[in-house]
């Protein structure tokens, strides 16, 4: 039975965004979350395991540039929380790290793709077994739709109409759309 | 890790799946780190602790676990139970089982036990002690709380001291240890000896001073007065002289050597009162990791749907 977590080769088709795309879509995102929360106070960056990782290191980078500031950044990985932990490997390696207790600050979860929405269910819960914050906002690189819950991102990089058999991977070199075969 | 439905021994478990079970403990031990340390991997699953024999840390220690996973638990005390109306094991389990568990845990004085008890059930056994024969999820977390300090177990030297003869504790570690990679001494008077150590994968010594300079790991036995029918040693006093780790002991031990112990200590006669709270003693740690150990067994055994678990993941 192939599952959702099977191994398989991705094939690109098209890439959707270059590496600049990316690189001016980070910066913008930044200034959207500076703007809605009237600058960076409170705001703790959470990159989710683990392709939110990175991309919450690039925005808190930006962040800080523009604000001179230091904006804490950590990792969460949901994994444990999530809907279907027994059928999920566990990576030793994707480790949570929540630098201040987030009680009362503005968490901002970072993944690179929101697709059925259960890996963001599942941080919400994973994040209030650190604390209680005042607010959660979602960032991510590409909505490509097909929600299976009421989620919504805050601050998106592209928002990519696919098919559910199509595949989306961010990396280094931009964002591309192909298929597993 | 292979699936594993039951953990009965350490002979259950091969380098790989000890490995599996220790990183993940690494995993539980952040989320018992948490504010509110809770994850829901056992939702709807209940464990029952099923204590024939005295326990305090271990019960506490399942309990607390299973709690940590959000699974249910069910308490079994051989004191408050229809054992002492003459219920016979057998019925005791199929009654226990009736209510519809997934998990028993179980603690009974008589070697074997849960080999038989494992016919009687399908619920998944974890062995919390078998009379003298096996007690695993100790050798996992004295595993665990050394390879946190030591790293890579391979070559080490683990000197496991006292009362051998009378402890489970001994015969696990003895094989968790070494098929670790690390070298294991049996350190002991003949009369603290099993009859025989044929197929052990040990060595054994009579004498501690020999090897105290050497070892990387002092791992003292609580001396199980309770299993004594003979006179096993003259006296205490003079066991503690030759077999305890006294202060001059600790002294010569390397810096980096840890002192462990499975509790609950005999201050002054496996060890001196002031050395188990030296900084290179772990022993509360071991009490600690035990919980984290614990709950990796509890998710293996119940949680994890191993057999169709793939460990390459797609991309999103």
């Amino acid at each position: 039975m192939a599952g959702p977590h099977s191994s398989g080769v991705f094939q690109a088709t098209a890439q959707v965004m270059s590496a600049s795309d990316v690189t001016r879509a980070i910066r913008r995102m930044a200034h959207e979350i500076l703007e809605r929360n009237s600058g960076c106070a409170d705001i703790v960056i959470v990159g989710l395991q683990t392709g939110g990782v990175g991309l919450a290191e690039r925005l808190v980078d930006d962040i800080n540039e523009i604000e001179g500031a230091e904006v804490p950044l950590g990792s969460l990985d949901a994994t444990m929380h999530r809907d279907d932990f027994d059928l999920r490997p566990i990576t030793s390696e994707a480790a949570t790290t929540i630098p201040v207790d987030p009680t009362g600050k503005i968490v901002v979860l970072v993944d690179d793709v929101l697709y059925t929405g259960r890996t963001v269910r599942a941080a919400l819960d994973a994040i209030h077994s650190y604390g209680r914050p005042k607010a959660i906002q979602l960032a991510v690189m590409v909505d490509r739709g097909h929600r299976e819950l009421p989620i919504r991102p805050d601050f998106v990089g592209k928002n990519l109409p696919t098919r559910r058999a199509e595949m989306v991977d961010v990396n280094i070199g931009g964002v591309d759309l192909g298929e597993i075969s | 890790m292979k699936p594993l439905r039951h953990l009965l021994s350490m002979d259950d478990l091969d380098r790989d799946d000890i490995d599996y079970l220790l990183d993940l403990t690494e995993r539980y031990v952040e989320v018992s780190e948490r504010k509110i340390p809770r994850i829901p991997a056992l939702r709807g699953k209940t464990v029952a602790l099923v204590f024939f024999e005295d326990s305090t840390r271990t019960r506490v220690s399942f309990a607390t676990a299973a709690g940590r996973l959000s699974a249910d638990t069910l308490g079994f005390d051989v004191g408050r139970s229809s054992v002492n109306k003459g219920e016979s094991l057998r019925d005791t389990i199929e009654t226990i089982s009736a209510m519809g568990i997934h998990c028993m845990v179980l603690r009974h004085h008589g070697a074997g036990a849960p080999w038989r008890v494992r016919e009687w059930t399908d619920a998944s056994i974890v062995n919390g002690g078998d009379g003298r024969n096996q007690h695993p999820t100790q050798a996992l977390a004295d595993l665990f709380t050394a390879r946190r300090h030591l790293g890579d177990l391979n070559g080490k030297r683990v000197a496991i001291v006292g009362d051998v003869k009378n402890s489970r504790v001994a015969r696990s570690n003895a094989i968790g240890f070494s098929k670790m990679g690390a070298e294991v001494i049996f350190v002991a008077p003949r009369t603290l000896l099993p009859a025989s150590l044929e197929g052990w994968p040990v060595s054994v010594t009579h004498n501690l001073d020999e090897v105290i300079e050497t070892i990387d790991v002092c791992y003292l036995l609580r001396m199980q007065l309770e299993r004594h029918n003979g006179a096993a040693v003259p006296t205490l006093r003079e066991f503690h002289h030759e077999f305890g780790l006294t202060a001059a002991r600790a002294d010569r031990l390397r810096d980096d050597a840890l002192i462990m112990h499975p509790g609950p200590m005999n201050r002054g006669v496996e060890i001196a009162g002031v050395v188990a709270d030296r900084p290179n003693a772990v022993i509360t740690e071991q009490v600690a990791n035990g919980v984290a150990v614990r709950m990796a067994v509890l998710f293996v055994l119940i949680g994890s749907r191993l057999d169709l678990v793939e460990e390459q993941s797609a991309v999103a």
